[in-house]
């Protein structure tokens, strides 16, 4: 299976990734040659087997819903790129 | 013999004889930086003002006869993944080029708690995504064995680092063997703990299913020390278990006699370096001399492992590396003309190709339509893994198989073929799927270069595998040889 150029091209938007018309040849051949390769789980019979999305055997791990006040708030804001009255500044969406 | 040669055993007890003091093992370590580095190229950062007022600060404590603490005064690196408060830290990436931590990782912490002092942070490829540091935003680490090879990966830096006695031990990463990996090329000691074991809370996400932090040491008795600091549940990550940690420098010594050691038919196969079956099959002769009982078992699942793995890690990095926005934190493209392109030019230029490969096949395994075929799929095959791992566990007390297959390559050599990179971790992410513990230790040579075994435990049993590495460590010493650095 080979992706098509709309194929990544879609991908990136999702990913929320600009690519090169270069980048999107490249990517296309090594996202091909993956998904080849990690089509091979259909050699496994997977019939009425459960899914595994973690291995702990933790369930459900409560904390207190208390409101822990930070102490280095003001520089956690400063480190976004840019902002104003410890508030972060971004352009708008609309 | 140079202090930075020593172990973390070693180191403590002259310490606490008064027969060293800690600020000349740091500068012992920082002279070894400064004339080493530029060759092997294992540190993106250093903190060595901050390093030696520690020491000094140390040795004022060792004059008053004041008992140390078991870290305490001696000096090590920290993968660039975790973060250290102060400290720039970057996961080796130009997205987090100028990012300073407000808080350390829970890990450091603990270290801190004990007394470590922190010489640097070392390289990695960049987000913990590679098997050489070669995707490293900074330029790779080099194999201290053979300067023009990688030391493999993602914790290269960390055990290159090491290997070159560039610091006492270091801690790294590992989701499909990024601690076990570069151990392995390079010679060292790498143990990647139950997942659980040790918490997570600030070390920079790549797979959240299969992250764990663990020690990269010289010794496999300094390995159970760094694991007393560093083990246990923690608040601030929900995944860690309330389970008891023992003092794993206990059981070392009591030997193997009568241990069950499986090894899995499946890992002996094609694309195995006949030189490095043989080194394997030599050690587990000598694990069998010492009174281990050898069994072959069954892994079907195990030729599945990397192809579940590539479907489950991409998923869970994709979305882990959403949080890059170019707002919060991290580089943003100036560029940008609305808020859509502060997402997608800052990412394009934060983010190198490995990453972007990624987060595409992540984003691509879990979108509408492909999410059952290739998602679910890999949910399903990960439980087979580890019913199969489990049911083996009935039958043996531990397992024994390579960790790369193959010594370490030239630099440049898989670049261009990522498929080739990953199935560099072929025997190494299976664990990861299973969330159960592994330790790499040295084997030997193959060309002068170094060949790591893997000793696998039941979930939680990291004693278990400690002690049979130690076991055949001691009987063979390979730890003592040291590399060329050329």
């Amino acid at each position: 299976m080979k992706l098509t150029k709309q194929e990544v091209e879609k991908i990136a938007k999702l990913s929320r990734l600009e690519l090169t018309d270069a980048e999107k040849d490249k990517f296309a051949d090594q996202i091909s040659a993956v998904l080849d390769y990690v089509g091979k789980l259909n050699e496994v019979d997977t019939e009425n087997v459960e899914m595994t999305a973690q291995v702990t055997g933790l369930e459900n791990v409560y904390r207190k819903d208390e409101v822990d006040q930070l102490d280095f708030q003001k520089e956690l804001i400063k480190q976004s790129a840019e902002s104003e009255n410890n508030l972060i500044k971004t352009k708008s969406v609309f | 013999m140079d202090l930075n040669q020593l172990t973390i055993k070693e180191a403590q007890q002259k310490l606490a004889s008064k027969e060293l003091s800690s600020l000349d093992l740091v500068q012992d370590c920082i002279e070894r930086i400064k004339k080493t580095d530029k060759k092997v190229h294992a540190f993106l950062n250093t903190n060595f003002d901050q390093a030696q007022k520690q020491a000094k600060e140390v040795d004022k404590k060792i004059k008053k006869g004041e008992h140390l603490k078991t870290l305490e005064g001696i000096p090590c690196g920290i993968k660039d993944m975790i973060l250290t408060e102060g400290i720039i830290t970057t996961a080796s990436s130009k997205m987090l080029q100028n990012y300073k931590p407000l808080f350390d990782a829970t890990v450091i912490k603990k270290l801190k708690e004990n007394g470590a002092i922190i010489l640097g942070k070392h390289n990695c490829d960049a987000w913990g995504h590679g098997s050489s540091t070669e995707n490293s935003d900074y330029g790779p680490s080099h194999n201290p064995w053979d300067l023009e090879r990688v030391p493999g990966g993602s914790s290269g830096g960390s055990a290159a680092s090491v290997a070159a006695d560039q610091v006492i031990y270091s801690l790294g990463t590992d989701t499909g063997g990024s601690i076990r990996h570069p151990a392995s090329l390079c010679g060292v000691v790498g143990l990647k703990p139950t997942y659980g074991r040790v918490s997570r809370y600030g070390a920079i996400a790549m797979g959240s299913s299969l992250d764990q932090i663990g020690p990269i040491c010289k010794t496999v008795e300094d390995s159970a020390i760094v694991m007393n600091a560093i083990s246990g549940q923690d608040k601030l990550d929900s995944t860690t278990v309330p389970k008891t940690v023992p003092d794993y420098t206990k059981n070392l010594q009591q030997g193997i006699k009568g241990l069950k050691i499986g090894v899995p038919k499946q890992a002996f196969v094609k694309g195995l370096d006949p030189q490095v079956k043989n080194l394997i099959q030599v050690a587990i002769n000598d694990l069998e001399k010492q009174g281990a009982k050898i069994e072959e078992v069954e892994l079907k699942t195990l030729p599945y492992g990397l192809a579940c793995y590539y479907i489950i890690m991409p998923s869970e990095v994709s979305s882990n590396l959403g949080r890059y926005d170019g707002i919060r934190y991290g580089y943003q493209d100036k560029d940008a003309q609305d808020l859509f392109e502060i997402y997608t030019k800052s990412r394009a230029k934060g983010f190198g190709a490995e990453a972007k490969r990624r987060i595409m096949i992540g984003t691509y395994v879990l979108s509408a339509g492909y999410y059952d075929a290739y998602y679910k799929k890999a949910m399903r095959v990960r439980t087979l893994i580890k019913q199969e791992f489990d049911s083996a566990f009935n039958k043996v007390d531990l397992l024994l198989m390579p960790t790369s297959p193959r010594p370490s390559f030239k630099i440049g050599e898989n670049i261009n073929d990522p498929l080739t990179m990953y199935l560099e971790d072929i025997y190494t992410v299976t664990i990861n799927l299973a969330g159960i513990p592994a330790i790499s230790v040295p084997c030997g040579y193959v060309n002068n270069l170094p060949i790591g075994m893997q000793l696998i435990g039941k979930q939680f049993d990291e004693e278990t595998i400690l002690r049979a590495a130690y076991a055949y460590e001691q009987a063979n010493g390979w730890n003592k040889i040291k590399p060329s650095l050329k």
